[in-house]
């Protein structure tokens, strides 16, 4: 019998390990799985290497995981946001690394990783310093550089709605980073606003099919990153 | 905002809707910061433009009122917006094949230098202590049709942002088409920084002094 349910967010990410690579959903606040980073952050695993295209804002979600130092490097493509204090402090007393990579590569480089392929060549950012040291192609006469698939140890990401089997929809503009993210991971581990029966989601609407998830937990009221950070919240 | 800095020139919405005059109609258009996200203002009688924001949305709509926003919808400034009847929400590897695939028509997007060899430099100042922030700028001037760049002539500090050579890091090599300022529209050719049009009031050499490359003038010579 398959049934991907856990009932905590603290069993959901209870194996994540020293020196993980943790892809973790969302643009901006769109998608943050709050929930789960929270839990992250009380299970107390270190060394992180996280992907995601921002660092998070205020000191909740994301940016708290890095305040509280758990986050080795940043793979992400802009380290910058409104109310986004605690990694470029510690960017600029280097103590977190930083990997810089073009937003439609890094979804493509997550994209590939989730779908075995290795490389692949893009336009984007020839003749720039983010294509320094990469490998170039000419194709029908264009330059190209190389970019690298990326895989990941396990993936946090946050859904509308998903059965037991993981199928999964998505919210609006929270969507962004979580399909090729939910692909990408070895253990993708969702947080859901409801949780359903297989059979009760309609296939044709299914975005992201079961077979990439493999941990599904209840989330009914997740939290918002801009509501916190207005009322000045910091986690733990 | 309405404000103008420069005693002579447009503003930055007069700017904008110079901009949105050249846009044909039923473009696929991606819109950056800034001036340019105040050419939804200006769509000119008769066009329809479709939105697309980088994070995951064709169609896109104006503002929501007070409070009915929501926090996931939202655009690539991470501000709050609505979505038009007719869009469509989607993963950002689909939404970057929009862009890299080259299915946008055109992107408008502001910029720190343009060289007259069409260079753009609009994402780093490379300063020492600055934070390193790309997002999807260089997505977007490799892969979209056309690029437009709509800024301010000069820097506050009175420097041409029109240069020879770029000295700030490339956003993308020879990718600019036109640019719109408050004094001019120029088109990036192969011979450099061509005249397209002169902002009302505002002379050839007047330009041509506040601009740090060769600025060829208007091929057929107007009334001016």
């Amino acid at each position: 019998m398959i049934n991907k349910e856990v009932p905590s967010v603290a069993e959901a990410v209870a194996d994540i390990f020293d020196g993980a690579t943790v892809m973790i959903g969302g643009f901006g606040e769109a998608g943050s799985p709050i929930e789960l980073i929270h839990a992250l952050i009380d299970q107390g695993a270190s060394g992180l290497t996280v992907v995601n295209n921002n660092t998070g804002s205020g000191e909740v979600g994301l940016a708290a995981l890095i305040k509280a130092g758990r986050v080795a490097k940043m793979i992400c493509s802009y380290p910058r946001s409104m109310n986004s204090t605690v990694f470029p402090e510690l960017y600029r007393s280097g103590k977190i690394e930083l990997e810089l990579v073009p937003q439609g590569t890094l979804a493509e480089r997550i994209r590939a990783g989730g779908a075995g392929i290795p490389a692949f060549y893009t336009a984007t950012a020839v003749g720039t310093m983010l294509a320094d040291g990469k490998e170039t192609r000419e194709f029908e006469g264009q330059t190209f550089v190389m970019e690298r698939g990326l895989k990941a140890d396990f993936t946090l990401i946050k859904c509308r709605k998903a059965d037991t089997y993981g199928n999964l929809i998505f919210n609006k503009t929270a969507r962004n980073f979580a399909p090729p993210m939910a692909m990408a991971g070895a253990v993708t581990i969702v947080q859901t606003e409801c949780v359903v029966a297989p059979g009760d989601m309609d296939p044709e609407i299914v975005v992201t099919p079961g077979i990439f998830v493999n941990r599904v937990v209840q989330v009914p009221n997740p939290q918002h990153e801009s509501v916190l950070v207005a009322s000045g919240v910091s986690y733990p | 905002m309405s404000a103008n800095d420069s005693p002579i020139g447009l503003s930055r919405e007069e700017m904008a809707q110079r901009v949105a005059m050249d846009i044909p109609d039923g473009s696929y258009v991606n819109l950056g910061i800034g001036i340019p996200e105040l050419i939804t203002r200006f769509v000119p009688e008769g066009r329809e433009f479709i939105y697309h924001t980088e994070n995951g949305l064709l169609g896109m709509g104006p503002s929501p009122a007070e409070g009915e926003g929501e926090p996931e919808l939202i655009n690539a400034g991470k501000r709050q917006v609505t979505a038009i009847p007719g869009a469509s929400y989607f993963q950002h590897p689909d939404s970057f094949a929009m862009i890299r695939g080259g299915h946008l028509d055109l992107c408008v997007l502001g910029a720190l230098q343009v060289a007259n060899n069409g260079d753009l430099a609009n994402w780093s100042t490379g300063g020492p202590d600055a934070i390193p922030a790309v997002g999807g700028a260089m997505d977007l001037v490799a892969g979209v049709k056309s690029v437009f760049v709509v800024t301010q002539h000069c820097t506050k500090h009175g420097e041409p942002k029109l240069v020879e050579a770029c000295t700030y890091p490339l956003t993308g090599p020879g990718v600019v088409d036109r640019i719109y300022t408050d004094l001019a529209v120029i088109a990036v050719t192969d011979e450099g920084f061509q005249l397209v049009e002169l902002s009302p009031g505002v002379s050839f050499d007047y330009v041509a002094e506040r601009t740090g490359a060769p600025l060829l003038p208007i091929p057929t010579p107007s009334a001016t």
